[in-house]
């Protein structure tokens, strides 16, 4: 007890108990080990994809570029362009991430992400009657976003609950909503005009082209409103997997604390959708590559966090680079990674059923 | 690792007074009045959907009386605040989820969650709670085992360590035997009873097999068709009259062998509608 570090019960664990205070800690060195080094990774892509691209900016140039040199070309190109586009993909990366980590955490199931059950649909289904309908643009789009995922969370909540919510029922009923959303979404694509509707299409499969300041604000916006509470909040994920029942009587309270961090899973959601598009399976798989990483399963939303931001900034680069001078979205990207993932988690659906 | 003294003062009791619980407009539980003894253990035993489990979801405040209320040590339970409660009360529900691919001992901390702050997640006495606990239920071995490779009996023991490491006067378990098989049951009985006589536990179990709630509790708490019909000490409970009126089997009495407890032998069932 004299140290103020020391080992924990497994060779994993350090205690962090600093003498004559109350504070004491246990972290998980594999978990600050994994979220330093993606971090550090998805920085170190979003850095080189400020100089990699169709316009050729050599890395000295593009320090003078940030500092406030350069000609105007480049300026637009690294400031205007690529900058937001790292930025944006940074931050709904870890926003999609941390959301998938949520409710894969609430619903003791990792089917029940926000892009497998709807949520994604929901704001995108939100967002593009604004665009489509209303005819707005920008921050009328987000608040579309918002409100499309909240509808499509509560649509979920209300018909999936039976004396409470339960893993498996909230991924069939999720799907179902998602499916109907994607079709309702088709529906408002074959009713606008051809332009509208392809610039629509190529929205929704996730894209980070021509991002601007605005939507880097949406996502940091997003994070900073979330994050603090997430921090405040993580402990009570540990024991809502467990169950209901048990974490109300580990707690002694009710259900307040899970209808807070579902809200902060959809607003998530839903930003990251209004910034970027529903891009698909970086809620899935970055809290799962994370999860199987780690043996000690702490909570895991940092960690999480940084697997998704490097998932996203990563597959952004890549689908810019090998098909350049022509773009693939960064959504089909994702899914070329996701969709073996999911396959595999269906294979085992028998087992998460039973655990759900 | 010695496990956690006994309270000092371990006599914590929960006592009902007609206490009606249900979901919505169905009444599950009808009235009941009962005390349950401080630092015994207790089985509340009756037919399928008499409302065992739920009268014990009552006592551990996941449902809220539609009618009367539950006392413990003379507080009402919905007065009491959340940390207070979390500390006194325990429980291991009927089929209890054990996140994918969990260990052993991380699984036990969890137990610690109402003696832990947010600036104090995690501290040398959650430690020695968790060895503790996994030493008191024999599975400090399996401490970094996940617990899908363990047997039905071991991880019933893990999931009682979990309720242990709270650190509760009072644990409730519902059905904790129903999944296993005979060794296992015994095994997770015995463990229970081991508790309550060495760390003074209170222990109120749901049982199915009335023979074994007559072996290993103190005080039978029958029910039937959500109403109480009697409680008290199995030897006085336990007769053809009441295993009649609350199982609808004939059946002969006798004292049990090895135990010295009231033994049922069963003849066969009887419509309890028609012969009252």
């Amino acid at each position: 007890m004299s140290s103020p570090v020391r080992r924990g019960p497994t060779r994993d664990t350090l205690l962090v108990a600093p003498r004559g205070t109350p504070v004491s800690f246990r972290i998980s060195r594999s978990s600050v080990l994994l979220t330093v080094l993606t971090g550090m990774a998805a920085v170190a892509v979003a850095t080189a994809s400020l100089v990699l691209g169709v316009y050729p900016i050599s890395a000295s140039d593009a320090l003078t570029i940030v500092g406030g040199g350069g000609t105007l070309i480049e300026r637009e190109v690294v400031l205007g362009d690529r900058l937001p586009r790292a930025l944006t993909g940074l931050g709904v990366g870890a926003a999609f991430a941390l959301s998938g980590a949520i409710l894969q955490r609430i619903a003791a199931n990792p089917l029940v992400s926000p892009d497998i059950i709807g949520i994604n649909s929901g704001a995108a289904m939100g967002a593009l009657t604004v665009l489509l309908i209303v005819g707005g643009s920008g921050l009328q789009l987000v608040f579309g976003a918002l409100a499309g995922a909240i509808l499509a969370a509560l649509m979920i909540v209300l018909i999936a609950y039976r004396r409470g919510l339960h893993g498996f029922r909230l991924v069939l009923v999720g799907i179902g909503v998602a499916a109907m959303l994607s079709s309702a979404i088709s529906y408002l694509l074959t009713r606008s005009d051809i332009h509208r509707a392809m610039s629509a299409a190529a929205w929704l499969t996730g894209s980070l082209a021509n991002r601007s300041g605005l939507h880097v604000t949406i996502i940091l916006i997003a994070l900073a409103a979330t994050v603090p509470v997430l921090i405040a909040m993580s402990r009570h994920l540990r024991l809502l997997e467990l169950g209901d029942d048990l974490t109300r009587t580990l707690t002694g309270t009710g259900q307040g604390r899970k209808v807070l961090l579902l809200l902060i899973a959809v607003v998530l959601a839903a930003m990251a959708t209004a910034a970027a598009g529903p891009i698909g399976f970086v809620a899935l798989v970055a809290p799962q590559i994370t999860r199987r990483i780690l043996a000690e399963r702490q909570v895991g939303l940092a960690p999480s966090a940084a697997v998704g931001a490097l998932l996203v900034v990563s597959a952004d680069l890549a689908g810019r680079s090998i098909f350049a001078p022509a773009e693939m979205p960064v959504g089909v990207l994702t899914a070329i990674l996701g969709a073996p993932v999911l396959l595999y988690l269906l294979a085992r659906a028998h087992r998460i059923g039973a655990a759900g | 690792m010695t496990p956690q003294p006994a309270h000092a003062t371990p006599s914590v009791s929960l006592t009902t007074e007609q206490l009606s619980l249900g979901y919505g407009s169905s009444l599950i539980v009808d009235q009941v009045s009962t005390s349950l003894p401080a630092g015994r253990i207790t089985a509340i035993v009756g037919p399928n959907g008499c409302g065992k489990s739920t009268l014990l979801r009552g006592l551990a405040r996941l449902l809220s009386p539609q009618h009367g209320r539950v006392l413990l040590d003379g507080t009402e339970l919905t007065e009491m605040p959340a940390r207070t409660l979390a500390r006194t009360l325990g429980l291991l529900p009927q089929q209890p989820l054990a996140p994918d691919g969990i260990t052993v001992a991380d699984l036990v901390g969890r137990g610690r969650h109402p003696h832990q702050r947010w600036f104090r997640q995690w501290s040398a006495e959650d430690e020695q709670a968790v060895a503790a606990a996994l030493a008191a239920t024999g599975v400090d071995q399996l401490a970094e085992s996940p617990i899908d490779e363990l047997s039905g009996g071991q991880r019933q023991r893990v999931w009682i360590a979990l309720a242990l490491a709270q650190n509760p006067d009072i644990m409730l378990l519902d059905e904790p035997t129903t999944f296993l098989d005979l060794a296992h049951q015994i095994e997770v009985l015995d463990l229970l009873a081991s508790l309550n006589h060495r760390l003074g536990r209170t222990i109120v179990l749901v049982l199915h097999d009335l023979n074994m709630a007559s072996r290993y509790a103190h005080h039978l708490v029958a029910m039937r068709a959500g109403t109480l019909v009697t409680a008290g000490p199995p030897s006085e409970v336990i007769t053809p009259e009441v295993v009649r009126d609350v199982f609808g089997v004939e059946a002969t009495v006798i004292t049990d062998p090895v135990a010295g407890t009231p033994l049922v032998l069963p003849h066969r069932s009887v419509d309890i509608e028609a012969a009252r």
